[in-house]
């Protein structure tokens, strides 16, 4: 069933992007660098979205990977069991609070802070919308890695300590490569959350539809398009079904890392049991 | 599940049985003999993986009939023939054939749940279910469909007083099962196998988890229980074995690539002071351990 | 020279033990901040009419009791939908699923499903829902459209519920002549409920906070009344804030962030309920 819903979620896409597929072409607009959708004849380059994405999904990466598994290392070795419980529980808060409620976060205390400090005209960019991802990040990443790093027997930290290394030296060079892939997944998966959100991004990046020529620009992302652009087509016109392909890519992107992430996670799995 | 295996002649098979409807079960045989099992070259196979292989054997009614052998040789295995708790396991196959009073129990169209609550068991563990001490001993019972309150509430308390417990719990019929102790909790599975009326308890290692003191009641409780029903124990402790038992059945897999068989089987007595084969005297002496 | 180096292992261990011990304070840093920013710029608004009122002036003033009402809905409809298949679905892959190749792509589509971004859900519901099912955009549509992201939730959980049940019950239950289905619906599934429940409104509180799937497929951003049938549109809270800030000018703060406070208390409080139930149970019941 659940084969049954994914597939439908494919051919529903698929069947709606299909005129703009046979009209503007796949290639055209996945390499297009100007996106004018409502300019007659209306524009489809996808790139700077793609582009937009990507460079926002990147900053949230370097945000929430080594506050995330740093936290996750911390709980899981280092913390006692008082801390931990206090640890998840925040994780837990951290994953109920709404993207919605992030964004509106951001806009009130990141955009302002982001424009003073770096002198900006506007607060509103991807600096801004991937600080908040990788925030929003974190705890997926923190409870995956938790469970790989909790995955790994204790036989092996026994073993390593019993040969005269300290905690930490037992962590990096015996339990960290051990929950490697793991730790693998929880990033691959954290990247597609990242990629995937939409709220936060859509309320600070700013949303300007151009090629990104740094951090400090205003960026689109794929799903801030879909979002915000949707609510103003035409049913069945080609924008329409133009942004039913950005679903689509989107939808292939997320498959493709979630896949890979489960590969990487279902082979440690594997390692351990015996 | 349960196919018959070629893997013997089927000649033995054949002799064994008169096959009487239910109404004779009920009506026909005699009160003392409810209750006991005849094997007749019963193989079982794990897949491909043969680890018993032609046992015969007489399992006599009101009697505690314990098996022993090294561990491994496929004691529980052989148990969970006797209540064809292996159709559960998927890729077992049993061979040749068991009768219960004169009925056959493998063949396709005996349900193995009828069957299940003629035959009841209790397991290594105490496993008792996440619910209170009443509704766990009603739980056999109630599958039986019995609803009536005043029916439950009598069975509750015969099975209790029949696994020694009732003294301990009556007045805490509603506390969670899980309050009590390991011995207790063993004991309330008694109870709990006692709950659907059976003919057998099959009772696999129903002591290796408690501390003596609990080991002992138990023990008290199937000298009181074999005058009602028929027991068939699996035990690695000879003395346990020396302790409760009428019968004694030896099994013993001779090397890795062999099934196991049924050495010898005979009165507990002299099966402990006289055995026949010598196999069974170095086992029991200590020299299988 | 050993003494060295012991000496430099004990200067690195501090090092560590530090950096990560400020990664995991941040985080906890973070979390307050969020939590304590929410409560003091929301809790100004909270009062008997923000809760009781309708919006008015495009939401500049009044309350929020529609926007309540509506997630209130919307998710009771979700739950209504998801609890019974996905319940069915896990109970199915736990405990009758053979172990082959099919079960195992199912077990990948189910996890596949719970990485899908919720604007593609989004896009799925308007295109399925809303106009090939013809529901047209309504609390209807977007429940479905919420089912679908809430199922893998509701099945893993129910799945990881059921593992935890020890062996050895089933085969007493089945031992004393019950069949496979009543020692399920008896002995396994009531063992397992904390579990089950636990992870579904964790799952559904999730979906009390999305904005993007139900964007498309129902939500909308003035109604002077409560939805009156199953194909009414509805106001959300998750899309309500959004609105304010998006095309409101001069948007009331202390409103949209009492809506703030509302969806997150609500949300949070609803979690952090059932996670200390199931534990409770969980202490209780000790396999
Ligand atoms: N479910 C099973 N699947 C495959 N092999 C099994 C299974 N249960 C038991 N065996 C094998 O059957 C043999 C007998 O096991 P068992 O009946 O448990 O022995 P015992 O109870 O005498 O220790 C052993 O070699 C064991 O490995
Ligand atoms: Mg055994």
């Amino acid at each position: 069933m659940a084969i049954v819903i994914l597939a439908a979620i494919a051919l529903f896409l698929v069947y709606n992007a299909g005129r703009a597929l046979t009209e503007v072409g796949l290639g055209t607009m996945l390499s297009g660098i100007q996106w004018y959708p409502t300019s007659d004849p209306g524009k489809f380059g996808m790139l700077p979205l793609v582009l937009g994405s990507l460079l926002v999904t990147g900053v949230a990466l370097a945000v929430g990977v080594p506050v995330g598994v740093g936290a996750a290392v911390f709980i899981s070795e280092f913390a006692g069991r008082r801390l931990k419980e206090v640890m998840k529980s925040v994780i837990e808060f951290m994953a109920a609070v709404p993207s919605v409620v992030y964004g509106l976060i951001g806009v009130a205390v990141l955009i302002p802070l982001v424009k003073d400090v770096f002198d900006l005209s506007s607060g509103l960019t991807a600096l801004a919308g991937g600080i908040v991802l990788g925030v929003m990040s974190v705890p997926t990443i923190v409870s995956i890695s938790e469970d790989a790093l909790h995955a790994v027997p204790d036989d092996l930290r026994h073993g390593s300590a019993a040969l005269g290394n300290t905690r930490w030296q037992t962590t990096f060079k015996v339990t960290l490569p051990s929950a490697s892939s793991g730790i693998f997944a929880a990033v691959m998966l954290g990247l597609g959350r990242a990629i995937g959100e939409t709220m936060a991004v859509l309320m600070l990046t700013g949303n300007a539809a151009v090629m990104p020529t740094s951090l400090f620009d205003s960026v689109r992302t794929m799903t801030g398009t879909i979002a915000a652009e949707m609510g103003e087509v035409v049913q069945g016109g080609l924008h329409y079904s133009v942004l039913f392909t950005v679903g689509l890519v989107l939808f292939a992107i997320t498959f493709g890392i979630n896949l890979a992430a489960d590969l990487v996670l279902e082979r440690q799995r594997k390692r351990w049991r015996r | 599940m349960v196919s018959v295996l070629s893997i013997a002649d089927e000649g033995t098979a054949a002799i064994v049985v008169p096959r009487p409807s239910v109404d004779d079960r009920t009506a026909g045989i005699a009160e003392s003999a409810r209750g006991s099992f005849t094997l007749a070259d019963v193989s079982v196979a794990y897949g491909d993986d043969l680890v018993i292989e032609g046992v015969d054997m007489e399992i006599p009614s009101r009697a505690v009939t314990a098996l022993i052998g090294p561990s491994g040789c496929g004691k529980s295995t052989l148990l969970r023939c006797l209540n064809r708790m292996n159709d559960e396991l998927g890729t077992v196959r049993v061979g040749g054939t068991i009768t219960l009073d004169g009925q056959d129990i493998m063949r396709r169209e005996v349900d193995p749940v009828e069957l299940r609550m003629r035959v009841g068991q209790v397991f290594q563990r105490p496993n008792p279910f996440p619910m209170s001490i009443y509704d766990n001993v009603a739980f056999g019972p109630r599958t039986q469909g019995i609803r009536r309150r005043a029916d439950l509430d009598a069975l509750v308390e015969e099975s209790l007083r029949g696994a020694a417990l009732w003294d301990e719990v009556r007045k805490s019929l509603k506390k969670h099962a899980f309050e009590l102790s390991g011995g207790q909790q063993q004991r309330l599975c008694i109870a709990r196998a006692l709950a659907t009326k059976p003919e057998v308890v099959l009772m696999d290692e129903p002591a290796s988890a408690l501390d003596p003191i609990s080991t002992q009641q138990i023990e008290d409780t199937i000298a009181e229980l074999k005058s009602s029903v028929t027991i068939v124990i699996v035990t690695h402790n000879m003395q346990q074995a020396a302790r409760i038992s009428d019968r004694t059945a030896f099994m013993l897999r001779e090397s890795l690539e062999e099934p196991a068989h049924l050495i010898e089987v005979g009165e507990t007595k002299k099966m402990f002071t006289n055995p026949d084969d010598k196999r069974t005297e170095s086992y029991i002496t200590g020299r299988f351990g | 020279m050993s003494r060295a180096r012991t000496r430099q292992a004990r200067v690195a261990e501090t090092i560590a033990r530090g950096v990560m011990g400020a990664m995991a304070a941040s985080v906890i840093a973070v979390a307050l901040f969020v939590l304590a920013y929410i409560v003091y710029q929301g809790v100004g608004a909270i009062d008997w009419q923000f809760l009781t009122d309708v919006p008015r002036d495009r939401g500049r003033a009044g309350g929020i009791y529609p926007v309540i009402i509506g997630t209130v809905y919307v998710v009771t409809a979700t739950a209504a939908f998801t609890l019974p298949v996905g319940v069915l679905a896990g109970i199915y892959l736990s405990e009758y699923a053979p172990r082959n190749l099919a079960t195992r792509a199912i077990r990948l589509a189910i996890t596949n499903m719970a990485g899908v971004p919720s604007i593609v859900y989004g896009l799925f519901g308007l295109a399925a829902f809303v106009l090939a099912a013809g529901i047209g955009r309504s609390v209807l549509a977007a429940a479905l459209t919420l089912t679908c992201m809430t199922l893998p939730v509701v099945i893993t959980a129910t799945e990881e519920a059921l593992r935890q049940i020890p062996q050895d019950i089933r085969q007493a239950s089945l031992a004393l002549g019950a069949t496979k289905l009543r020692t399920i619906y008896k002995v396994v599934l009531p063992a397992a409920a904390p579990g089950i429940v636990t992870g579904s409104i964790l799952g559904l509180a999730r979906a009390a906070g999305e904005t993007a799937p139900i964007l498309f497929t129902g939500a909308v951003f003035q109604m002077r009344q409560t939805p009156d049938s199953p194909l009414s549109q509805f106001m959300a809270l998750p899309y309500h804030i959004y609105a304010q800030v998006t095309s409101v000018p001069d948007w009331n703060r202390t409103l949209v962030w009492g809506t703030v406070l509302v969806l997150v208390a609500g949300v949070s409080i609803v979690s952090m309920v059932a996670a200390a139930w199931r534990s409770v149970q969980r202490r209780k019941i000790k396999w």
